[in-house]
C-alpha cells in the first residue's frame, strides 16, 4: 500500500484524479437535481469528437476537448428554453456529433502515422480514459481547474439551488434564472472535458451521476448532499485507483465506475431497510411550514414522508 | 471501403459498379432491415420521451458482444443478452416515472457507465482484442453474411409482429398514461414491454451500425417525421421512408468516398431533422411536435 506512493505516476493520478472528482461531483449533483444527467452524457461525447478534431488537425488534444465542449454546452442550453435543452433536441444533435467524431477518427487515422495500434489506442484513451498516464505538469493543470469548478459553482450554489428547485419563484424574486444557468453548463462542459482525459468520454457518468445519485438517496439536504455527493466522489477515485494499483489488470476507469456503483447500490439497500423501519411515525414530517424556507432548510424531497407511508400501509393494510 | 472506385456521375454505371460487390448488396439488404426496424421502434421511443433510456440500453450492446468475445461465444449472444437486460433493468427499476425525474436519470446514468465499465474490463482481459473496439462502437457494415441478414430478418419480424400488435394500445398509453389507465389499458405492462423490444431492436442495430451510432437511426428518422406531420400514422410511414432514405444514400456515399458509413448516415439523418426543423417553423400554425402527435393521435384513437 505504502509503495504505491513511490511511483510518481500514481501520486499524479491521485492528484488530478481529486480534482477532477471533486468537480464532477460537485456538477453531478446540480445536474442531478436539475434532472439534466442526459445533457451531462451528450457533453461527453462531445468531448470524444472535440479530443478526436484537435487530433486530426494536428492540435493539442486538450484544446479541441475544452472548446468544443463549452462551446456546446452553451449552445445546448441556448437550443432549449430556459436554458434547458429538450432531450429529443439533444439526441439528434449528438448522435450527429458522434458521427463527425467517427469522420474524424478515419481522417486522423489516414492522414497521420499509418495504421496500425497506435491510433486504436488514440480512440481508447479518449473513450475510456488514461488515468495511469498523467504527466506531474496535467496533473496539477486537472487538480487547479477541478477546484476552480469547484469554487465557482459553491459561489453561485444558492441561487442556482433556488433557481432549479422553483424557477418560477426564483425569476420573480429576482434571481437571474437564464444566466445560472448558462453558467451553469459552462461548467459542466468544463468538468466534461478534464475528465474525459481521467475516465474517458464514455464512462464519465460513472463520475456525474453516480456520487450525485447517492447523495441524494442519503440525504435530503441540499448542501450537505452537495458536501456528500464531493467528498463520494473523490473518495470513489481514491479507492478506485487504489484497486486498480493492487489488482494489475483492472483497469483503473472501471474501477472508479464499479465502486460508484456499488456505492449507490448500498445506499438503494440502506435506504429500503430503513423507511421499512421508519415508515410508521414518518407523517408528522409531512406537516412542514409550506412557505419556501431558507434554502439552507429546504428539504429536496418534501413529499417523501408521505409518500412512504402510503406505499407501505395501503397494499398490505394489517392494521 | 475501397478507395479506388470513383464516382463516375453516372448513376446507372456507379450503382452497377456497387452491385458488383456482394458485400455492398448485402450491407444494402441488412441496412435495409436495420432501417425499417430502427425507424418504427424509434418512433415510438421518440413519442415516449425515453431517448436517454434508449441510448443507455444501445450502450450495453458494447459490453455484451465485447463478453461475448471474451467468453468465446458468438457476439450476437452478447448484444442481445446485455441490450434486453439493460431494457429489464430499467424498466423494473424505474417507477413509472413517477419516482422522480432526478432519481430516474440519475439511475438511467449509473446503469449506464456501470455497463460501459464492464465493456472496458471484459477488452482489458482479452488482450489483443483493442482493435476489435472500435468497430463494435462503430459498426462495421461490410462484415455482413448471408446468415446474419436471415438472422437479422427473423428478429426483425418478431419485433415488427410484436409492435403491430401493442401498436394501439402502447400509442394510447404514450400520449395519455392516465386516460389509458383509466380504460383499463396495461400501461405499466406495456412500458415494460417496450423497453424490451427496444432492448432487442438496439441489439439487432447495433451488430451493424456499432453501439454508439444506433442510436442515430433510432432517434433522428422519428424526430424528423414528427417534425413533419402530427398525424401518427403517416409520421410513422415518414420515418421508416426517412430511415431507408438515409440509410441507402450513406451507404452508396461510404462506398464512393473514403469516409466511413456512421459519419454519412448521421450526417444526413441530422441534415433531414434541420429541414424538418426549418419546415416546422415556417409551418407552425399547423402545429407538429411532440404534443400536437399526441394530440391529434388521442383524437385518431378516441374516434373509433
Amino acid at each position: 500500500m505504502i509503495s504505491m506512493f513511490s511511483h510518481p505516476f500514481m501520486v499524479y493520478a491521485l492528484l488530478g484524479g481529486t480534482g477532477i472528482a471533486a468537480a464532477c461531483g460537485a456538477v453531478g449533483f446540480f445536474l442531478v437535481l436539475r434532472a439534466q444527467v442526459f445533457t451531462g452524457d451528450a457533453l461527453s461525447h462531445v468531448a470524444f469528437t472535440g479530443a478526436l478534431a484537435a487530433l486530426a488537425f494536428g492540435v493539442d488534444l486538450r484544446i479541441g476537448l475544452f472548446t468544443a465542449t463549452i462551446a456546446v454546452a452553451l449552445l445546448l442550453g441556448a437550443l432549449g428554453r430556459r436554458g434547458r435543452a429538450d432531450d429529443v433536441v439533444i439526441g439528434n444533435v449528438f448522435a450527429w456529433i458522434l458521427g463527425l467524431g467517427v469522420f474524424f477518427l478515419t481522417m486522423y487515422t489516414t492522414n497521420r502515422s499509418g495504421s496500425g495500434s497506435g491510433n486504436g489506442s488514440a480512440t481508447i484513451n479518449v473513450l475510456f480514459g488514461s488515468i495511469l498516464g498523467l504527466s506531474s505538469s496535467q496533473a496539477q493543470t486537472a487538480l487547479w481547474i477541478g477546484l476552480g469548478v469547484v469554487a465557482v459553482l459553491l459561489f453561485i450554489a444558492r441561487p442556482l439551488l433556488f433557481a432549479t428547485l422553483d424557477e418560477a419563484v426564483a425569476a420573480a424574486r429576482g434571481v437571474p434564472v437564464r444566466v445560472l444557468a448558462f453558467v451553469f453548463l459552462a461548467l459542466v462542459g468544463a468538468a466534461t472535458a478534464e475528465a474525459t482525459q481521467a475516465v474517458g468520454a464514455l464512462l464519465l457518468l460513472g463520475l456525474v451521476a453516480a456520487p450525485a445519485g447517492t447523495a441524494l438517496v442519503l440525504t435530503d439536504r441540499p448542501f450537505r448532499g452537495l458536501g456528500v455527493a464531493i467528498v463520494l466522489a473523490v473518495g470513489e477515485m481514491w479507492v478506485g485507483l487504489t484497486l486498480a494499483y493492487l489488482v494489475p489488470r483492472m483497469p483503473p476507469s472501471f474501477s472508479i465506475t464499479a465502486v460508484g456503483t456499488f456505492a449507490y447500490a448500498a445506499a438503494m439497500i440502506y435506504r429500503s431497510v430503513n423507511r421499512r423501519r421508519a415508515a410508521v411515525p414518518a407523517s408528522a414530517a409531512s406537516t412542514a411550514s409550506p412557505v419556501f424556507p431558507s434554502p439552507s432548510r429546504v428539504r429536496l424531497r418534501p413529499s417523501t414522508a408521505s409518500t412512504t407511508t402510503h406505499n407501505t400501509a395501503a397494499p398490505h393494510a394489517k392494521y | 471501403m475501397p478507395t479506388d472506385s470513383g464516382l463516375s456521375w453516372n448513376p446507372v454505371t456507379d450503382i452497377d459498379q456497387m452491385w458488383q460487390l456482394d458485400s455492398m448488396v448485402s450491407a444494402y439488404r441488412a441496412g435495409t432491415i436495420v432501417a425499417v426496424l430502427a425507424a418504427v421502434v424509434g418512433w415510438f421511443m421518440v413519442l415516449r420521451r425515453q431517448t436517454f433510456a434508449g441510448h443507455t440500453v444501445a450502450l450495453a450492446g458494447f459490453p455484451g458482444a465485447a463478453a461475448a468475445v471474451f467468453l468465446g461465444v458468438s457476439a450476437s449472444w452478447g448484444y442481445f443478452g446485455f441490450c434486453i437486460g439493460a431494457g429489464a433493468v430499467i424498466a423494473a427499476l424505474a417507477r413509472n416515472g413517477k419516482g422522480g425525474m432526478a432519481e430516474e436519470s440519475a439511475l438511467t446514468g449509473i446503469v449506464q457507465s456501470f455497463t460501459l465499465a464492464c465493456g472496458m474490463l471484459f477488452v482489458a482481459l482479452y488482450k489483443g482484442f483493442l482493435n476489435g473496439v472500435n468497430s463494435l462502437l462503430f459498426g462495421s457494415f461490410l462484415g455482413v453474411t448471408s446468415g446474419d441478414i436471415a438472422v437479422l430478418a427473423a428478429v426483425a419480424a418478431v419485433v415488427l409482429i410484436v409492435m403491430a400488435l401493442i401498436g394501439r394500445p402502447l400509442l394510447f398509453a404514450s400520449v395519455d398514461p392516465s386516460v389509458a389507465d383509466a380504460r383499463g389499458v396495461p400501461s405499466r405492462m406495456l412500458g415494460v414491454l417496450f423497453l424490451v423490444v427496444l432492448g432487442a431492436t438496439t441489439a439487432e442495430v447495433s451488430q451493424i451500425t456499432g453501439s454508439l451510432l444506433v442510436f442515430a437511426l433510432l432517434v433522428m428518422p422519428a424526430a424528423t417525421a414528427q417534425r413533419v406531420t402530427a398525424r401518427p400514422a403517416l409520421s410513422l410511414v415518414l420515418s421508416v421512408l426517412f430511415a431507408l432514405a438515409v440509410t441507402w444514400f450513406g451507404l452508396g456515399a461510404a462506398y464512393f468516398s473514403p469516409y466511413p458509413i456512421g459519419f454519412w448516415i448521421t450526417t444526413f439523418a441530422f441534415g433531414c431533422y434541420l429541414l424538418a426543423n426549418v419546415y416546422g417553423f415556417f409551418a407552425r400554425r399547423r402545429g407538429t411536435g411532440r404534443r400536437r402527435v399526441a394530440e391529434v393521435a388521442m383524437t385518431v384513437l378516441g374516434a373509433s
